[in-house]
């Protein structure tokens, strides 16, 4: 196989704080010991690869998927849109875009969750689907409501919808959760909050996209996903002082 | 000022949450039937080559206590050391599965087929390894490691050359416990802490 080189580096600034106080679950759940960092090697430069054999057409449509197209689901209709590109700028095509989120009460379908927002017998709250050729991706959904959540006194996740992407390399394996420009309740939120870098967090804040919504029918939010890049070089892959 | 890097970061993570589930393993949620198929079933398919193996596990807190939320991908070679796409891969290995904690007793098992050696940029080779993927609520960014096994030559594996502190290479070695059954915990934090890679 074609030897692109070794992954990128994570920078770790760039990323949540692993310990944060405010966010009380991952007191206990972030490692004290730094992690053993190592150049990637095959175990990380590959990774799985999906077709579009095993997907249905309703996959990245939650406003019909949980019915199978019978009736809509409760809700804001948008379309949520974007790129899946690398540290490079270059387009990670046919890559895997999960995502599931809570219905447009605050309440998830999930045997966990019991929230007294009502569910919505319409929706179901996840999809999935593969990037295009230019690394494109679409769902169309609707806009998740706001919720609270046992952590302090009186905390509220802002509106949100959670996404998974796999890239080509099981080492640029990302999860993350998109926001929705304008929410009052991203600054007050100690989830958001564990990103410190407050350029890197507005990077997570989708922008309403007027050009892409539907007259009479939806709108859009434009939401850009960026994943590790590989060292790109013509020079032979040795590790260094080895 | 200087010319600009063509370079972007990389998207901040945000941790899983509680109800991650209902995205990457929906029937584990209680929602069965929402995809024809899901993702990540399991690694292999009838007919792979080598050893059927079961690992079992938990995944502990802190304080100790086992998580009932955790959701765990792995990713692997077949038993000749290939991964999928690469020349002469076992086509009954897809490599890849996610598998969750029981929400009662927090235990996991991974059904695979024991991988083989792997080459590295190092000149030696990695020894048989499975990588995991771990996430959860209260965990920011997913946490990378590795299971190695304790029947395998593990000697010379650069990765666990690097491991300063030598007793903390034990936290990454599935103890057999069985015929083709091993025993793999970990530790996020405090006594006995799993080594986490940054790779
Ligand atoms: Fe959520």
């Amino acid at each position: 196989m074609n030897d692109l080189g070794p992954l990128i580096p994570r920078d770790r600034e760039m990323h949540p704080e692993p310990f944060w106080p405010d966010y009380k679950t991952s007191v206990a759940r972030s490692p004290h010991q730094p992690l053993l960092s190592l150049e990637s090697g095959p175990s990380e430069e590959t990774g799985p690869t999906f077709g579009h054999s095993s997907f249905g057409p309703l996959d990245n449509n939650l406003i019909l998927n949980w019915t199978k197209g019978a009736a809509p689901a409760v809700g804001e209709r948008i379309l949520m849109h974007g790129r899946v590109l690398d540290e490079n700028n270059r387009a990670v095509p046919n890559t895997l875009v999960e995502i599931w989120q809570a219905n447009a009460g605050g309440r998830y379908r999930h045997k966990k969750d019991t929230y007294l927002a009502p569910l919505d017998p319409n929706f179901g709250g996840c999809g999935r689907t593969l990037t295009d050729e230019n690394g494109y991706y679409q769902f169309l959904t609707i806009r998740p409501g706001a919720y609270p959540w046992p952590n302090r006194g009186n905390d509220w996740r802002p509106m949100h919808i959670h996404i998974s992407v796999f890239g080509h390399s099981f080492g640029q394996r990302l999860i993350t959760q998109m926001y929705f420009e304008g929410d009052p309740l991203i600054p007050l939120c100690p989830i958001a909050a564990t990103i410190r870098n407050r350029s890197q967090l507005d990077r997570l804040v989708a922008p309403l996209d007027m050009a892409h919504s539907r007259r009479l029918d939806f709108l859009a939010y434009k939401f850009d996903i960026v994943l590790r890049g590989r060292r790109q070089t013509m020079f032979e892959n040795k590790p260094e002082g080895m | 000022m200087v010319q600009p890097l063509n370079h972007q970061p990389e998207t901040p993570s945000q941790t899983a949450g509680p109800y991650v589930h209902i995205g990457l393993m929906p029937t584990y949620a209680g929602n069965a039937g929402y995809y024809d198929e899901e993702i990540g079933v399991s690694p292999i398919s009838d007919g792979a080559r080598g050893e059927v193996i079961e690992i079992v596990g938990s995944v502990h807190d802190g304080t100790d206590w086992a998580l009932r939320d955790a959701l765990i991908e792995s990713w692997q070679a077949d038993s000749a050391g290939r991964f999928p796409g690469q020349d002469g891969a076992d086509p009954a290995v897809s490599g890849h599965c996610r598998f969750a904690a029981d929400a009662v007793t927090g235990e996991f098992t991974l059904r695979t087929v024991k991988p083989g050696p792997v080459p590295s940029r190092y000149g030696r080779a990695f020894a048989p390894h499975i990588s995991l993927w771990i996430v959860a609520r209260g965990i920011n960014i997913g946490l990378q490691t590795r299971i190695y096994f304790e029947d395998e030559d593990n000697e010379g594996d650069p990765l666990l050359a690097r491991i300063e502190q030598r007793p903390r290479v034990d936290t990454l070695i599935a103890k057999k416990i069985g015929e083709g059954r091993y025993r793999f915990d970990i530790r996020l934090q405090g006594e006995g802490e799993t080594v986490f890679l940054d790779i």
